[in-house]
């Protein structure tokens, strides 16, 4: 690992001020923030982030969460995983996210792991992660892509691109994405807000922007709208091995039915995409239609329309049906 | 040292933290730890080429492109420490190579294994994922602080009745993560002593003694309660 300098932020303004003379927030970035470090410590010690001077924030006030009077939750930035799925509100609210939250890492990372580090958290794709190999285009613009034609049974084959296939791995952000989450920024003095559907860029010609961050940006929290009433949720997915190990194909579904009809559609996907994959495919093919079989097969076959599988991964096509199919059979029975 | 003229060709500096070893205090015969040091720097001094000769010469020449260290004061079992540490030093190697608390052991080094479980403020983490320089003010437990021989935590006398490792590598990182599951919320199943205990690796295979021995303990300490 290379060296770098330490410092502690008493307050989020002080931390964005730090982060703010980093020149990107994206691949590069030569200020990094440390919250639980498992993603940013475990890249450093591979080479793949190199920043000079790394701000600890896990002294921020940000760790609680809060339901608003609209009934909408706040999560502070610095809540960590392990508190996230046992918060009563997620319990009851939310259990979807709560699923999402213990189905990733162990009992030790998710102790670490903070919700604001989550939505950030990098692609497991091993191309990336060595730099045995020169060409990644996330790691170096227009290097190229070892990943197209290589080992690339785990990558993606939603909103690839011909410059880069790799996947993202959360599993909290593919539920944020089925629940709407909204992310509060600060910057500086200001503050604003983005829904999560509009945080995580598509690679295109540009795999190395990852978000929409930029120098001195601090997620603060994150915001749930207030659940949707008498709907269901649910988390399932799909792995090499039964714990500890990242989605081959998962599924995030909110689902409000009446009288055995659909009248609300949240679908998310993880495992498959390029960002945590909203389908409003999916639910459009679902909202309006009876809650049955042939319903989620539409449903399934209408989110992997699009799907471009490589080389090794052809079966997650018909493995993100079957999750999706298995997820709303759960939901509505 | 400013941020923007680090000059990436200058390679990274070997350190070798032999004042600190000089430190140990002597065990008056050899164990095995004492042993394979002493192997490994005679290893290093044969194997030694002169291009990396050269360039530890430069780099002692050239102004150090290093960061100071910083002073952090630890509680570690309940002992507060002060020290001088690189910021990129993690807290499983501050524990090991400079506080000499060898019980935490390196595995993976990358948060995959769990050999490195140690408990900050109660709750299990990976120690190699962590700066040690982060953790001033924490109350930091190892597998020293949990039980001694003569004095063994529940856990660990389970381990030892139930046979719950081959090699022991990954013992002290079990255990810690064991006891830590104690006060987790977990059901009271072999599947979700299973599921609570997959972050820590066991090569030689001993899970289903593992799972004996976490069972035994979660049984005795529900009864008691």
């Amino acid at each position: 690992m290379i060296d770098f300098a330490l410092s502690r932020a008493s307050s989020p303004a002080e931390a964005s001020e730090q982060a703010a003379k980093s020149k990107t927030v994206q691949q590069g970035a030569q200020v990094r923030y440390v919250a639980g470090g498992t993603t940013l410590i475990d890249l450093m010690k591979l080479d793949v982030e190199t920043p000079v001077r790394v701000v600890d924030i896990n002294r921020l006030e940000l760790a609680r969460t809060e339901r608003q009077p609209d009934g909408s939750l706040h999560i502070g930035a610095m809540v960590r995983n392990a508190d996230l799925a046992h918060d009563p509100n997620v319990v009851r609210d939310y259990p979807v996210l709560s699923q999402a939250l213990l189905s990733g890492a162990t009992g030790q990372l998710r102790n670490m792991a903070t919700t604001g580090g989550n939505l950030l958290q990098r692609t497991r794709c091993s191309y990336f992660r060595d730099l045995a190999y020169a060409e990644c285009n996330k790691r170096t613009p227009g290097s190229g892509c070892a990943a197209i034609g290589g080992h690339n049974r785990t990558h993606a084959i939603l909103g690839t691109s011909e410059h880069c296939i790799a996947t993202h791995p959360s599993d909290m952000a593919v539920a944020m994405m089925a629940l709407e989450a909204r992310i509060h920024i600060l910057n500086g003095q200001s503050e604003r807000e983005v829904p999560i559907g509009e945080f995580y860029l598509l690679p295109g010609n540009t795999p190395n922007l990852e978000n929409v961050l930029k120098p001195g940006d601090l997620i603060t929290y994150v915001t749930l709208p207030p659940p949707v009433a008498g709907a269901r949720s649910h988390y399932l997915k799909l792995r090499d091995r039964a714990s500890y190990e990242f989605a081959l194909s998962s599924a995030a579904v909110v689902i409000q039915t009446e009288g055995g009809r659909i009248r609300k559609a949240r679908i998310a996907l993880g495992g498959v995409g390029t960002r945590p994959w909203r389908s409003p495919e999916a639910e459009h093919a679902l909202e309006g239609k009876a809650a049955d079989e042939t319903t989620f097969r539409a449903a399934a076959d209408a989110a992997l329309r699009n799907a471009k599988p490589q080389r090794d991964n052809a079966f997650k096509v018909e493995l993100a049906k079957r999750c999706l199919i298995r997820a709303l059979t759960t939901v509505t029975t | 040292m400013s941020e923007q003229n680090r000059d990436p060709a200058v390679p990274e500096k070997i350190v070798t933290d032999e004042t600190e070893q000089s430190k140990e205090k002597p065990f008056g015969h050899f164990t095995r730890r004492t042993f394979i040091a002493q192997l490994g720097a005679a290893g290093i001094a044969a194997t030694a080429t002169p291009s990396l000769a050269a360039a530890a010469t430069q780099e002692a020449a050239a102004p150090s492109a290093r960061e100071e260290t910083i002073a952090v004061t630890l509680s570690i079992n309940g002992k507060k420490q002060t020290l001088n540490i690189e910021p990129r030093v993690t807290l499983l190697d501050c524990l090991r190579e400079r506080l000499n608390l060898t019980g935490t052991k390196k595995g993976c080094d990358h948060g995959q294994c769990g050999a490195c479980t140690v408990h900050i403020n109660g709750r299990r983490v990976n120690s190699c994922l962590t700066f040690a320089a982060m953790h001033e003010g924490d109350e930091i437990t190892t597998i020293e602080g949990i039980g001694q021989p003569g004095n063994l935590h529940p856990m660990q006398a389970a381990f030892v009745e139930h046979d719950g490792y081959q090699c022991g590598y990954c013992t002290s990182g079990q255990i810690m993560s064991a006891v830590a599951v104690l006060k987790e919320p977990w059901g009271p199943e072999d599947k979700d002593v299973r599921e609570a205990m997959s972050g820590n690796i066991c090569r030689c295979g001993a899970y289903p003694n593992i799972v004996a021995a976490v069972q035994q303990v979660r049984g005795n300490s529900q009864k008691s309660s």
